[in-house]
């Protein structure tokens, strides 16, 4: 929203209500807004001072001394002269007529979806002048069924979903793209709550766990979680994929025993006392990608301007998410029966950070799930190790090449920057995982050192 | 004598349903539980586990409150993911009856001509009775992947499986018709044609109305599993929907949604089987 406001006015505050208090809601104000600046451009003007402003100011407090102090046109000035806004404006209106204005968008009912479902009733598809119908889906495979179809023109997918696509694993081969990341961490592994007193991994033997899908983030830590503490996944447990909207009815039926699985699925299960968080991923792997927004090649390729106002509305929603104090607002918006369908108080909790673990004690974590849309090609290389690790895919792979294709790192840095992120300069990272560091350059070396692999 | 009867059953089935709610209710009295957590804990989960336990099963009037608030407003319209109960109705009817008049363009001419022919008839009964009882979830990424479209795809799936009743029950109308009858058509000289519309359609008809009824049943059922699966609109998609929010009273209401339009299509189809009847 605050994107629509004058940023240089010092009673505007940039980041929540109504930023001049003479209307109920943020929607009123601006449609009201809007009947004032309605020309396109006007509007495209105050995003760019808007994200300048915020880039320059990150606290909105010091943003109003500072205007206060000196008058709206003499920081317009003085800010202008130091920034060339002029050149900022000129390079965001730089895009060509829509090829497609109304596009569908396909979710599951995840928060990882946050980004692609809060765009939709908070406007910011709506400002790229995009109409898009977000559409609830019931599983991963259809997901991808229908994607491929085309009856959607870009989806909500598990990160190695795209990878997976690309390379023909689990279908035909075809180009897939992976524009931004929509949410890191926000994952957790829940059991059943009559194995409350079974903490250690050690004594899981014979549980029987789900996962969203085969070609999950969740599969890969879940194979990974238990295989450091000695289970072998493939023959100790049962690993078993279930759509994470079918999870908790499973859970409280017995049909399982636990399962790694993306919120609100976890805090839903805690909400209807059937099971407890054991350990939020974020333990195993902090900053960890899951889902991602992706789209086929051919539509980048065909519908370039379209495909970029897609993306920037996907960019400023997760640069919106990402900010703490915006959380609340997104959980009340996203809970409805037409997005997320599920209590305000557990979309909150997932989003917020404070949240009751199912074993009576409230916990705060404020990185319980963060939002960073950079698709980091070391990522999509971890993803691919996974897969060689576990059998699903054989033979060698061109492990670079291919995480160059699917991650487009570099229109996502792009449009970073446009929306005032700040996108890292590199787009290969080192990170560790349960403490063991992984080196994207030496992929196969990695896989080498595990123990228990299907190589 | 006779009125007495007419009187006694709808009073056992009044009594049977009397029973069944109370039973119900029983079974699901709130038991009142301290509340053993935390309040700030309790804040954060259900009040089913707040008590800890787990989340209860709704008694009758919760389900009652929830089926008069779809009733008070069947028809709302809050984006494409949440439509009101009647418009979901209303899109699975739509795609059950075009799927079902599909295969009744198919079933009925195809088992019209198997019907007239012994050795056709024996020659595709296995294929027919392989692919009769598929599921339609079977059918479904088939589907999928090949039509590439998921409405046309449940709509060929509903097709496919209400096609198999119609099918045989038409073959088997149209090979039973008793011979005389086509051997006193023969001796008048009455062309073939004459005679398939004039003598074999009547003689074959009610036979033919019953696989149409069974047909309809099947689709009916086939609908809101197909729906379950691809999503989107429709009462399947409905359930699937409250079934990811585990509300239960939401579910119930659509069950029996479910029950009553299944019932009325095929009182439909009785009535229209009751015009074809005759007295042999």
């Amino acid at each position: 929203m605050s994107a629509f406001k004058d940023p240089f006015d010092a009673g505007t505050s940039l980041t929540r209500g109504c930023s001049c208090g003479h209307h109920h809601s943020e929607a009123e104000h601006q449609a009201d807004l809007a009947l004032q600046t309605s020309d396109s451009e006007a509007l495209g003007n105050r995003v760019v001072e808007a994200a300048v402003m915020r880039a320059m100011f990150p606290h909105d407090a010091e943003r109003r001394r500072f205007l206060n102090a000196v008058g709206a046109s003499t920081a317009m000035a003085a800010i202008s002269s130091l920034f060339p806004l002029g050149m900022a404006k000129e390079v965001f209106a730089q895009s060509g007529p829509l090829e497609k204005s109304s596009i569908k968008v396909g979710f599951i009912p995840i928060t990882c979806a946050t980004p692609i479902i809060m765009s939709q009733p908070m406007g910011f598809y709506g400002r790229q002048g995009l109409n898009v119908d977000v559409v609830k889906t019931a599983g991963w495979a259809v997901i991808r069924d229908k994607t491929l179809n085309k009856e959607y023109d870009a989806a909500h997918m598990l990160s190695p979903m795209p990878i997976a696509i690309s390379l023909g694993v689990g279908s035909s081969p075809i180009p897939y793209t992976v524009p931004a990341i929509e949410n890191i961490n926000g994952q957790a592994i829940t059991l059943s709550i009559k194995h409350k007193d079974k903490r250690d991994p050690k004594s899981w033997k014979g549980f029987k766990f789900a996962v969203p899908f085969d070609y999950s983030m969740h599969n890969y830590l879940l194979r990974y979680y238990l295989a450091e503490h000695g289970l072998d996944p493939d023959k100790d447990v049962q690993i078993r994929s279930v759509p994470p909207p079918e999870m908790v009815a499973n859970l409280r039926a017995d049909n399982i025993d636990g399962f790694l699985a993306p919120d609100p699925v976890n805090q839903r299960a805690v909400y209807d006392g059937v099971g407890f968080i054991h350990t939020l991923t974020k333990e195993l792997w902090a900053g960890h990608p899951c889902c991602a927004f992706a789209a086929s090649k051919e539509f980048v390729t065909k519908n370039p301007n379209t495909y970029r106002a897609l993306l920037k509305a996907i960019m400023e929603a997760t640069a919106f998410a990402a900010k703490p104090e915006n959380r609340k607002q997104i959980a009340e918006a996203i809970a409805p029966a037409n997005y997320l369908n599920q209590p305000v108080t557990v979309i909150e909790q997932v989003l917020t950070g404070t949240y009751a673990d199912g074993l009576g004690n409230v916990k705060k974590d404020a990185n319980r799930i963060d939002f960073d849309p950079f698709p980091w090609h070391s990522f999509a290389i971890w993803i691919m190790s996974q897969m060689k690790r576990w059998g699903q895919i054989k033979g060698d792979v061109d492990y670079a090449k291919v995480a160059r294709e699917v991650f487009l790192a570099t229109d996502a840095a792009k449009l970073m920057k446009e929306v005032g992120m700040k996108p890292p300069t590199t787009t290969s990272k080192k990170f560790s995982v349960m403490g063991k560091e992984f080196d994207p350059a030496k992929p196969d070396a990695y896989i080498e050192s595990f123990a228990i692999k299907r190589t | 004598m006779k009125t007495l009867l007419s009187w006694r059953a709808p009073a056992l089935s009044l009594l049977v349903f009397l029973l069944m709610i109370g039973i119900w209710h029983a079974l699901t009295l709130p038991k009142v539980m301290p509340v053993t957590a935390e309040s700030e804990y309790a804040a954060l989960v259900g009040t089913a586990a707040a008590t800890g336990q787990k989340s209860a099963f709704p008694s009758p009037s919760d389900v009652g409150r929830k089926i008069m608030e779809h009733l008070s407003e069947p028809f709302y319209d809050r984006g494409p993911n949440d439509k009101g109960i009647g418009i979901q109705l209303a899109f699975s009817i739509g795609r059950v009856m075009l799927g079902y008049l599909l295969a009744a363009l198919v079933a009925i001419p195809v088992g019209f001509l198997i019907g007239m022919s012994p050795t056709v008839y024996r020659a595709l009964d296995p294929y027919i009775q392989v692919l009769k009882p598929i599921s339609p979830l079977a059918w479904m990424p088939l589907a999928l992947f090949t039509l590439k479209d998921s409405s046309v795809s449940a709509i060929f799936v509903i097709f496919i499986c209400s096609l198999w009743p119609m099918l045989i029950n038409t073959a088997f109308g149209v090979s039973s018709v008793r011979k005389e009858w086509l051997n006193v058509a023969r001796t008048l000289e009455v062309g073939n044609l004459r005679t398939a519309f004039r003598v074999i359609l009547p003689a074959a008809a009610p036979t033919i109305m019953t696989g149409m009824r069974i047909s309809i049943s099947i689709a009916w059922l086939v609908i809101v599993a197909a729906e379950m699966l691809v999503g989107g609109t429709g009462i399947g998609y409905f359930v699937w929907n409250e079934w990811n929010n585990l509300s239960i009273t939401n579910i119930i209401t659509a069950i029996l949604a479910i029950g009553m339009v299944g019932m009325l299509l095929d009182l439909m189809m009785a009535k229209l089987t009751k015009l074809v009847t005759f007295p042999e």
